[in-house]
């Protein structure tokens, strides 16, 4: 193997990967700011948060039921084996409230919208609009990304909410209708047990994996290389980034959540 | 009065323009013409400000584009264009009604009632009012370059750029779009760019002609002085010959 080549690649590969992250930041940051920037134009930001969170709604719900109901069916029967069934109720609600609902809600919102989102902007980097804009003195970074961040930063936690009422519903069906659970119990032990700190600490990772999807979507789609395969290739790394992404802040930020609300 | 100083632009190892000067002076138009390839539409972007020279200076009434650093300096020139894309760059997500009103509405403090007049006229113009409602996925080429020469219009711009304004019109069009590029030039008067392959109709809107060949401009005149032009270079170009110093790629 030849030693030079090699280093030469992993060199540029090092300074490729190190300036992509750098530009990324600047992205973010000219894009925050721009948020704050007259002029505003509410209907644009109105047809963002319809599109990526209002749309979304029915498949959040859908698969919200699901995760709820089997939730509820893997949850009596690992607390069977320890004569807890009546901890149920909250098994399901706290692992929806604090990991699955936030989670799970921006995997889909980041398939169903992220890909959207990475296509229609890298199709308008393409076919020179994006320039147009340019040329015509407006900030595309203004009229086209902060809408789309916004919107991902107000719809998801909104998701997420209804992602996890939707969710204990299901499995207070399961576990009451079908795997003959007391109603009364099911509740009541929800209620005692889950404190705002989870709900709170749910939604602040909802806000942010709302703004990693906003934030990936767009960069890819505005960095978008040329024609259909430039296209194709950003909307594949939008979804594979946001959500590898996802589950790696995840992580740490539940740790670091347990940590402060817990003293 | 637009002035290109010594610009050079390199794609890669690729060199497209290599020191290309040229002015256009106040209330003039220049055609540049030249071979596919040879760089027109990148001259016109970074006139633009939207690609960067990786040499040289480019003013527009007299700010320098190339030097301005932020984005917002740059604006504050651009809101005297009027561009025309080669592909038109049309919004696709708007009616053709909304793209052509679009730079009115952003840029210019003015009534809905009478950005809607404006519009109107100006589709008058291009005969675009039966279009007025469509998509641009909807409409033949053409229109959607007729409907570019309308959203770069609309605003009474004091620069003009476009970019084949004339590409996939039939006469009867094309002669329209001339008619109304010198009607707007007697109603307001715009320093112009226009790059074109029809020769000669392109002459009845321009004042002066450029020729690019080789990243630089070649040769640069009034429309007789091309047509007389003992340059080989010119004289094959004008006289569309397959033989001569220009190379067919
Ligand atoms: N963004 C870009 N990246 C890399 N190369 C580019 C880019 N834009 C243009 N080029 C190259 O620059 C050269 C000049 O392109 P340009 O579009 O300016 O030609 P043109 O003179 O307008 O031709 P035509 O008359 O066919 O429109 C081409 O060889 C093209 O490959
Ligand atoms: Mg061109």
């Amino acid at each position: 193997m030849n030693v030079v080549a090699t280093t030469q690649q992993v060199g540029s590969f090092v300074i490729d990967t190190t300036e992509q992250w750098g530009r990324s930041w600047i992205f973010l940051y000219r894009t925050v700011l721009a948020l704050f920037k007259p002029p505003f134009r509410p209907f644009l930001y109105m047809t963002q948060i319809l599109q990526i969170g209002v749309n979304s709604m029915l498949v959040i719900a859908l698969i919200g039921l699901f995760t709820g109901a089997v939730l509820a069916v893997q949850g009596e029967y690992t607390l069977a084996k320890f004569g807890a069934t009546a901890y149920t109720g909250p098994a399901v609600a706290l692992s929806l409230i604090r990991e699955l609902g936030p989670v799970l809600t921006a995997l889909m919102v980041i398939g169903r919208a992220g890909s959207a989102v990475t296509a229609e902007i890298g199709i308008m980097r393409i076919t020179e609009q994006i320039d147009a804009l340019r040329s015509m003195a407006v900030d595309p970074i203004k009229y086209l990304m902060a809408p789309r961040l916004l919107a991902g930063i107000i719809a998801m936690p909104m998701l997420c909410g209804m992602f996890n009422v939707v969710g204990i519903f299901g499995g207070y069906a399961v576990a009451v209708g079908l795997l003959g659970l007391s109603p009364g119990t099911f509740m009541s032990q929800i209620m005692s047990s889950v404190g705002l700190v989870d709900v709170y600490s749910g939604f602040i990772k909802a806000t942010v994996f709302g703004l990693i999807f906003g934030w990936v979507a767009c960069y890819k789609g505005y960095t978008c290389g040329f024609g259909a395969q430039g296209v194709n290739k950003a909307t594949t790394q939008s979804v594979v980034t946001a959500s590898v992404a996802v589950l790696i802040v995840d992580y740490f930020l539940t740790s670091v959540l347990t940590r402060v609300f817990m003293k | 009065m637009i002035s290109v100083r010594n610009v050079h632009k390199s794609f890669g190892s690729q060199v497209v323009l290599d020191g290309l000067t040229m002015e256009i002076e106040p209330g003039k138009t220049t055609a540049v013409v030249g071979p596919s390839g040879v760089g027109k539409s990148v001259l016109l972007k970074l006139i633009m400000g939207i690609m960067t020279p990786d040499e040289g200076e480019i003013y527009i009434e007299g700010e320098n584009i190339t030097s301005a650093r932020s984005e917002s300096r740059k604006n504050e020139i651009r809101r005297s264009l009027g561009v025309l894309f080669q592909a038109a760059a049309l919004f696709d997500s708007l009616t053709i009604y909304d793209n052509i009103a679009f730079p009115i509405l952003e840029r210019i403090r003015i009534s809905s009632s009478k950005a809607h007049a404006k519009v109107l006229d100006i589709a008058e113009a291009l005969s675009l009012t039966p279009y007025l409602l469509n998509y641009p996925e909807q409409v033949s080429i053409g229109i959607r370059k007729r409907v570019g020469m309308a959203r770069a219009l609309i605003t009474e711009p004091k620069v003009l750029l476009v970019d084949e304004p004339n590409t996939g019109l039939d006469p009867l069009d094309g002669q329209e779009v001339y008619d109304l590029i010198n009607a707007c030039k007697s109603q307001w008067g715009f320093t112009g760019l226009v790059i074109s392959h029809e020769l000669p109709e392109v002459f009845q809107v321009s004042d002066r002609v450029a020729m690019i060949l080789g990243g630089q401009i070649i040769t640069e005149g009034s429309p007789a002085e091309l047509i007389a032009s003992t340059n080989p270079a010119v004289q094959q170009f004008l006289n569309g010959r397959t033989d001569g110093p220009i190379k067919i790629q």
